[in-house]
């Protein structure tokens, strides 16, 4: 699989989720490593109406989202994995107007579960925040096969 | 209104309309709150830009978390007598039962308030409370 197949089976991958779709996310970045998605500033998604702050919320659904697709890189077939538990240390408010990238990795996969760690950052790298999480793995075939063919497309 | 009247307004009258309107984030995903007394409980009413699982179909877990937090945070808010959102420092969120697409509803205790950190329970549940399909655990930093 190379890294722009990957992108593409992301790209598919978090167009089926409306909440994905709403939030405007996009694949920055992917590679047989990690995934970095891009959440890009909106004033809906603000929760500090005084500072024009994005909610935490917003944040935690960018990096929940990146460590549940990162999946999609780094195993050969596509396995939709729920999530388990994720923790999420907050840093530093992100400045408003910017977009918000999360860089997830896939630090530990055993035949039941997946360990993810993700960072999300602004330009120059300054770290919004951490998050830990991990994942489900609930087997291939959990997955109806026209879902599986939609988000592999024809590059199998 | 001024926060400060937003926030007297809202005490007195258990209406949170007026709080929430300052909220962005809460009209995006949709979050309402009923005071019954002295408890305050949150709901998410059903909404299809939600989803973030197209096949059960079920909720965004994002958004099960941004609810939860955002829950914790207005419940603080309440609490303290300040309408400032509080600034959170961590949050642990387990995910217990799929959270599918229908109504969700959340409750907040304070388990600790010190001097200048509070920590913050939050039980999430759909049909029946007694099966939670989520718990977390938040810390909020009470000053700067």
């Amino acid at each position: 699989m190379t890294d722009s197949v990957r992108k593409d089976r992301v790209t598919r991958f978090i167009n089926t989720l409306q909440q994905a779709r709403t939030l405007g996310l996009t694949v920055a970045d992917a590679d047989d490593q990690q995934l970095t998605l891009c959440l890009p500033y909106s004033q809906k998604i603000i929760g500090n109406p005084e500072t024009g702050v994005i909610h935490g919320g917003a944040i935690t659904t960018l990096m929940d989202t990146a460590s549940g697709s990162v999946m999609i890189c780094v195993l050969p077939d596509f396995e939709l994995c729920p999530t388990l538990d994720l923790r999420v240390d907050y840093m530093r408010p992100a400045e408003p107007n910017k977009p918000v990238y999360a860089r997830a990795e896939a630090y530990r996969i055993t035949n039941n579960i997946i360990f993810t760690r993700c960072e999300a950052y602004q330009e120059k790298g300054k770290a919004i925040a951490n998050c830990v999480g991990t994942f489900m793995r609930i087997g291939r075939e959990a997955t109806p096969k026209s879902y599986r063919d939609l988000i592999t497309g024809d590059d199998a | 209104m001024t926060t400060a009247e937003i926030l007297r307004y809202t005490q007195e009258t258990g209406d949170f309309s007026r709080m929430l309107d300052g909220i962005p984030y809460a009209g995006f995903i949709g979050l309402q709150c009923e005071r019954f007394g002295d408890d305050l409980i949150f709901r998410l009413p059903r909404k299809d830009s939600n989803i973030g699982n197209p096949i059960l179909p079920a909720i965004h877990g994002g958004v099960i978390g941004g609810f939860m937090e955002l829950s914790a945070a207005i419940y603080l808010m309440m609490s303290q007598d300040v309408l400032r959102m509080p600034r959170i420092v961590d949050f642990s969120l387990d995910y217990l039962r799929a959270g599918l697409d229908r109504e969700t509803f959340a409750e907040c205790r304070l388990t600790r308030q010190g001097n200048r950190v509070a920590n913050v329970m939050v039980t999430a549940w759909q049909k029946s409370r007694s099966q939670p399909i989520a718990t977390a655990r938040a810390h909020f930093l009470l000053e700067d």
